[in-house]
């Protein structure tokens, strides 16, 4: 059993409930242990960085003070979010590099009865923990629904490969891990031209007809390769393909149709769990024809509603199966 | 010893930009390292929408042209995709300087549009507020104050985001959001880094 601190971030709970909840219905196949960093915090995605550098980086560094506090052994956290990953691997890194920003950084901490010390964590991308931890040959062996005949876009988007302080990937724009990953699954990987290439990020909210464009060329490509899907890694990128999908057809006067699913949720079905698990049916552009055509039925619309746990503080982050002893 | 006299004399501010840029960037930015090659620019998926592509911007920087500099909007159009910094010859952190040089057109009021610092602003308040972000607030004090035109054509969108759950109406918020406060309070005292 591998086990991790883990930042799910906020998406994993809003936008990104599919990835969430595909992740936890294959973390037992994967023998991982996720121990989730108690009362985490946003990590400011890019917006923050762009205000205010100190308390930019404070309050990144709060999670990264949590985790080192609740280690208990283990020293690597991951990240499933693109954006998460980068800013905790980032804060780190500059903390590191540059004695002045680690004083200011801590001092602010202090406040708070915190500390951090650089380099005491290693921060990683869920898909890197898979590839490079678990590895293709364990994923290969669970694989029972091979993902024949179906056509895969891998997209990581920028965040993951780059800048890559840790020199963790096979390259900074052409990565080979998640076609390797797929390919382990049975699914047929096109070469996608754009796979680090950008969905946009927040220009969905500043300033549309730039994310449009690059949320086209995006679209475009993967439907010049006759994919039937793409895959990513990051939510930001899933929200900009899937639910400004159908913006940027009007905008453009086109007519795409690519479903935009999580890989955990093609880990998933290869791996033989049922599709209604793994957040099926919550993608605005539906996956279902794509998934019929391997004999796979996906619902259409998203699991009957849970009933709402009423607490003041709102509604908790969802339990992870096996956590480890993070009780204060 | 004349050039460093001058230096040190000198009150006009925009002497010494090159190095307060530099100084209040993450990291050691190597922004007095640009040799003006083009690649960032030439590698930006968002060049067409920018005033200055990145190595003009830096240009304007090392001139000491403070005011052409913080009211560009490249840096609001930057994606932050991290094309240009694996590919400088020169390892500028430059989608790190395009941070700072937000921050200071804020603090100057040099910005020409609104949105993207509104949008900015908007999002940390939500998590100075809360400890996490919250998209359903944000997304309509951010749409009702800037895209108001625009709100019919994301209505779908919007409904099928909260139908399959992927929006909650309710914000979350963090046990430990007073140590949060506290720490980011703190943190507004030290601004700079020197």
């Amino acid at each position: 059993m591998n086990k991790y601190l883990f930042y799910p971030g906020c998406s994993m709970d809003t936008s990104a409930r599919a990835y969430n909840e595909s992740l936890m219905a294959i973390l037992d196949v994967l023998e991982i242990n996720l121990a989730e960093i108690n009362d985490w915090n946003c990590c400011g995605a890019t917006e923050y960085l762009g205000i205010n550098l100190i308390p930019a980086y404070a309050l990144i560094a709060r999670n990264l003070a949590l985790a080192a506090k609740q280690s208990n052994g283990v020293h690597t956290v991951v990240a499933s979010c693109s954006a998460c990953y980068l800013n905790l691997a980032k804060a780190d890194h500059y903390m590191g590099e540059r004695e002045a920003l680690n004083i200011h950084v801590n001092d602010a901490l202090a406040a708070g009865g915190l500390s951090y010390k650089p380099g005491s964590l290693e921060i990683r991308h869920l898909l890197d923990v898979i590839i490079n931890d678990i590895g293709l040959d364990f994923v290969r062996s669970k694989v029972v629904k091979p993902l024949k005949g179906l056509r895969v876009a891998p997209y990581l988007g920028c965040m993951v490969p780059r800048p890559d302080y840790k020199k963790r990937w096979s390259d900074h724009e052409h990565p080979n891990e998640l076609d390797r990953l797929l390919k382990a699954l049975g699914a047929e990987v096109i070469d996608f031209p754009l796979k680090t290439h950008c969905c946009g990020g927040h220009m969905t909210q500043i300033s549309p007809s730039t994310a449009f464009e690059l949320i086209r060329r995006l679209l475009q490509s993967a439907d010049q390769y006759h994919a039937d899907v793409m895959v990513t890694v990051c939510p930001m990128c899933q929200m900009n393909l899937d639910a400004y999908q159908r913006e940027t057809n009007q905008y453009f006067h086109t007519n795409y149709h690519i479903p935009i699913l999580f890989f955990t949720q093609l880990m998933g079905v290869a791996f033989g769990k049922d599709p209604k698990e793994l957040g099926f049916g919550r993608e605005l552009v539906k996956a279902n024809q794509a998934m019929n055509r391997i004999g796979v039925e996906t619902p259409t619309e998203e699991p009957k509603a849970q009933p709402r746990r009423k607490k003041p503080t709102g509604l908790p982050m969802p339990a992870m199966p096996g956590e480890v002893g993070e009780e204060e | 010893m004349t050039t460093l006299a001058h230096k040190f004399n000198d009150t006009d501010p925009n002497v010494r930009f090159l190095e307060e840029v530099s100084e209040r960037t993450a990291g050691v930015s190597r922004l007095e390292m640009c040799i003006q090659c083009g690649t960032c620019g030439g590698s930006c998926p968002s060049a067409a929408d920018m005033d200055h592509t990145p190595r003009m911007l830096f240009a304007l920087i090392r001139a000491g042209m403070r005011e052409e500099a913080l009211s560009s909007n490249t840096p609001w159009i930057c994606v932050s995709c991290y094309h240009c910094v694996v590919r400088c010859p020169q390892d500028v952190h430059i989608a790190d300087v395009m941070y700072t040089l937000k921050s200071m057109a804020i603090q100057a009021k040099l910005y020409k549009d609104s949105t993207a610092p509104d949008f900015s602003q908007t999002f940390v308040d939500m998590v100075e507020t809360y400890g996490r972000s919250y998209e359903f607030g944000l997304a309509t004090r951010h749409y009702l104050k800037h895209f108001p035109l625009r709100m019919p054509s994301m209505a779908p969108m919007g409904l099928g985001m909260l139908t399959k759950k992927r929006m909650d109406i309710t914000p979350k918020r963090i046990e430990g959001i007073e140590q949060l406060k506290a720490i980011l309070a703190r943190a507004k005292q030290l601004e700079v880094v020197s």
